[in-house]
C-alpha cells in the first residue's frame, strides 16, 4: 500500500481514529506519519502544542509571504501575534479567537475533531443559540429531504425554517 | 487561615461505586471572564479585578458558598500549597506560578475554584470512587451560581473561550485515577492504555501531565472539549472506565486462581515492612500500598481500610509529610520520617491482627 500523504512511499503506519463515532483510516508512510505529528498523538499522549502549531503553519500554508502576512495577524484588544500564539501555544484574550478566527478551526478540528461546541451555554443569550443551533439542524434535515425527494415534508421544514428566522432576525433587533 | 492540621479530603474516604478499583473521579470547568485578558497576559490590576468579580459574586450568594474557605497564593506558605497539591486540590501551576491567585475551598475538600490559573476560573469537584455524572453535577451548580454574578467570555461557535486551544468549548476535563495492580503486574496496561489514546483519552500518572505512572495508579482522562456535550464526554469516560475495571477484575480473578498464594504473600510483605522498615522513599512506599491495596481488595488482608491506604497515599509526599513532622526536612530525613508517620497509623491495625 502507498502512503496516503505523499503519494510514493510504502504504507507502514496505519492509524484509525474514532472521533464523534466516526471512523477515520490513514496509512502512511514513517516519515509522513511523523510530519503529521499522527506518531506523537498514537503513542505520547503528551503531545507539545508546539509541534501541532508547527505542522499545521507548514501543512496549510504555501509560500513565505502568506506565512508572514498570517504569522503578523494581531489580535486587536490584547495585541497577541498569531506567531507568538504559535510559540506559546496560549491565547491572549476572548477576542484573539475572532481575530484568528479561520486560522484557528484547523488546528481546533485536529485537536477536538471538531469546531463547533455544541454543550452547554450561559444563561445570557441562552435563547438565542439554542434556537440557532435548532436551525442548524432543521436546515440539515431539509438537506436530506431534498436529497430523498421527500418534498412535502421539505416545504414543512422550509416554512419552519423561514418562520424562525423571521424570530430570529427580531429578535435580534431588540435586543 | 494557616494549615496545620493534616484533614482528610472527601476524595479519601475510600467510598463510592467501584471503589476497589477507582480512587477518585475528578470534574473541572475552565471559564473566563469576558473583556479581562487570560491570566497570562492580564496585569496586576486586571488579575484583582478577577479575584474582585469573584468574591464579591460568591458574598451575593452567601448561602451557597458558606462552607468555603478563601486562601489567597501569597497568603500561604510553600508547604501549605504544596499539601494542597498533594491532595489534588489545587494544581502545580496555580501553586508556582500564578498571579494574583487564589482557591476557594470548600470545608469537605470536595469542590475548589481556582482563581487566576491558566484561566480565570477551574471549578473542580473531586469524589470518592467512580462518580463522575455527581462530580460534574457538583461542579456545574457553582458554575451556575458564578454565572450569576460574572459574565463568562462565551462564543456561539467555540463555547467557552479558553487560554489553551485544548480547553474551548466545554472547558471540561473530567478523569478517573485507577488502581490497576493486576493488568500492570501480567503487563496487559500498555495494550489497554495504548487504545485509550485513540478514543480522545489520555493517559497519566498520579500528579498529572508528564508524571510516571507509580503505585500502579493510572489517571485517565478526556482530550476532546470541544464538539461533544458534557454528558456525551462524561459517558464515554464512563463507559470506558467500566471497560477497564472490568478487565482489571478478571486479570485479578486470573492472579487470584493461578497463584493465591504468591499474592497473599506479596501482600502481607508489604504491610509487614510499611509497619517495621526505617526507612522509606516514596516510590517504594507507593508499589508497597498498591500491594497491599490489591491483597484488601481481594479479601486476603483484613483489619485495615480503603480510608486509610488513600490517607497514606498523600502523608507520605513531601510537603504533607514535613507538615506532619512539623519541621523542614530535606529528601534524607523525609525517608526516616516516611515510615514513622505510617507506623504511627498502621498501628491498631497491624496489632489487631496479631492478636
Amino acid at each position: 500500500m502507498i502512503c496516503q500523504e505523499c503519494g510514493q512511499e510504502q504504507a507502514n503506519v496505519f492509524i484509525t481514529k474514532i472521533i464523534n463515532g466516526k471512523k477515520i483510516e490513514l496509512h502512511l508512510c514513517e516519515r509522513c506519519a511523523r510530519e503529521k505529528e499522527e506518531l506523537e498523538f498514537s503513542f505520547q499522549p503528551q503531545f507539545t502544542l508546539h509541534n501541532l502549531f508547527g505542522g499545521l503553519l507548514h501543512e496549510n500554508i504555501r509560500g513565505s509571504r502568506d506565512q508572514i502576512r498570517i504569522a503578523k495577524t494581531q489580535c486587536p484588544s490584547c495585541a497577541l501575534t498569531f506567531a507568538q500564539f504559535s510559540q506559546i501555544g496560549r491565547l491572549g484574550c476572548s477576542d484573539c479567537f475572532a481575530a484568528f478566527g479561520d486560522k484557528l478551526q484547523p488546528l481546533l478540528r485536529r485537536i477536538h475533531g471538531s469546531a463547533r461546541h455544541t454543550g452547554k451555554v450561559p444563561r445570557r443569550g441562552q435563547g438565542a443559540v439554542l434556537a440557532k443551533r435548532e436551525l442548524e439542524r432543521l436546515k440539515e434535515e431539509l438537506h436530506r429531504a431534498v436529497q430523498k425527494e421527500e418534498f412535502e415534508e421539505a416545504a414543512r421544514l422550509r416554512d419552519q425554517i423561514r418562520a424562525m428566522e423571521k424570530d430570529l432576525e427580531q429578535g435580534g433587533n431588540e435586543a | 487561615m494557616k494549615q496545620d492540621a493534616f484533614v482528610l479530603s472527601r476524595w479519601m474516604e475510600g467510598t463510592g461505586p467501584e471503589a476497589d478499583t477507582v480512587i477518585s473521579s475528578r470534574v473541572r470547568i475552565a471559564r473566563n471572564i469576558e473583556g479581562i485578558p487570560f491570566p497570562y497576559l492580564a496585569s496586576d490590576e486586571q488579575t484583582a479585578a478577577v479575584l474582585a468579580q469573584v468574591s464579591q459574586t460568591a458574598a451575593a450568594q452567601k448561602e451557597a458558598f458558606d462552607d468555603f474557605v478563601y486562601h489567597r497564593m501569597a497568603d500561604l506558605s510553600h508547604q501549605a500549597k504544596q499539601v494542597l497539591v498533594e491532595k489534588h486540590l489545587i494544581s502545580p501551576f496555580l501553586a508556582k506560578e500564578s498571579h494574583n491567585g487564589g482557591v476557594l475551598l470548600r470545608r469537605d475538600e470536595a469542590v475548589s475554584i481556582l482563581i487566576n490559573e491558566e484561566d480565570h476560573l477551574r471549578i473542580q469537584a473531586i469524589l470518592p470512587g467512580l462518580q463522575l455524572e455527581e462530580a460534574w453535577q457538583e461542579a456545574n451548580r457553582y458554575d451556575d451560581l458564578l454565572e450569576t454574578g460574572i459574565n463568562y467570555a462565551f462564543d456561539e461557535r467555540y463555547g467557552y473561550l479558553t487560554a489553551c486551544p485544548t480547553n474551548v468549548g466545554t472547558g471540561l476535563r473530567a478523569s478517573v485515577m485507577l488502581h490497576l495492580p493486576a493488568l500492570i503486574m501480567t503487563k496487559q496496561v500498555n495494550r489497554l492504555l495504548g487504545a485509550l489514546s485513540q478514543v480522545g483519552l489520555a493517559v497519566r500518572g498520579l500528579y498529572g501531565e508528564g508524571t510516571e505512572i507509580i503505585g500502579n495508579l493510572v489517571q485517565v482522562s478526556n482530550q476532546i472539549t470541544l464538539g461533544l456535550t458534557e454528558e456525551e464526554i462524561l459517558r464515554n469516560l464512563y463507559g470506558v472506565t467500566r471497560q477497564i475495571i472490568e478487565q482489571e477484575q478478571q486479570a485479578r480473578q486470573a492472579l487470584l486462581n493461578d497463584s493465591r498464594q504468591r499474592i497473599t504473600d506479596r501482600s502481607w510483605r508489604a504491610l509487614g515492612l510499611l509497619h517495621y522498615a526505617r526507612i522509606m522513599s516514596s516510590q517504594e512506599a507507593m508499589q508497597l500500598l498498591s500491594d497491599v491495596r490489591l491483597g484488601y481488595d481481594l479479601g486476603l488482608i483484613d483489619n485495615i481500610d480503603r480510608k486509610l491506604l488513600n490517607e497514606l497515599l498523600v502523608i507520605i509526599r513531601p510537603a504533607t509529610l514535613q507538615l506532619l513532622a512539623g519541621k523542614e526536612l530535606g529528601a534524607e530525613d523525609r525517608d526516616l520520617e516516611r515510615p514513622l508517620q505510617i507506623k504511627k497509623r498502621l498501628n491498631r491495625y497491624v496489632d489487631k491482627t496479631e492478636s
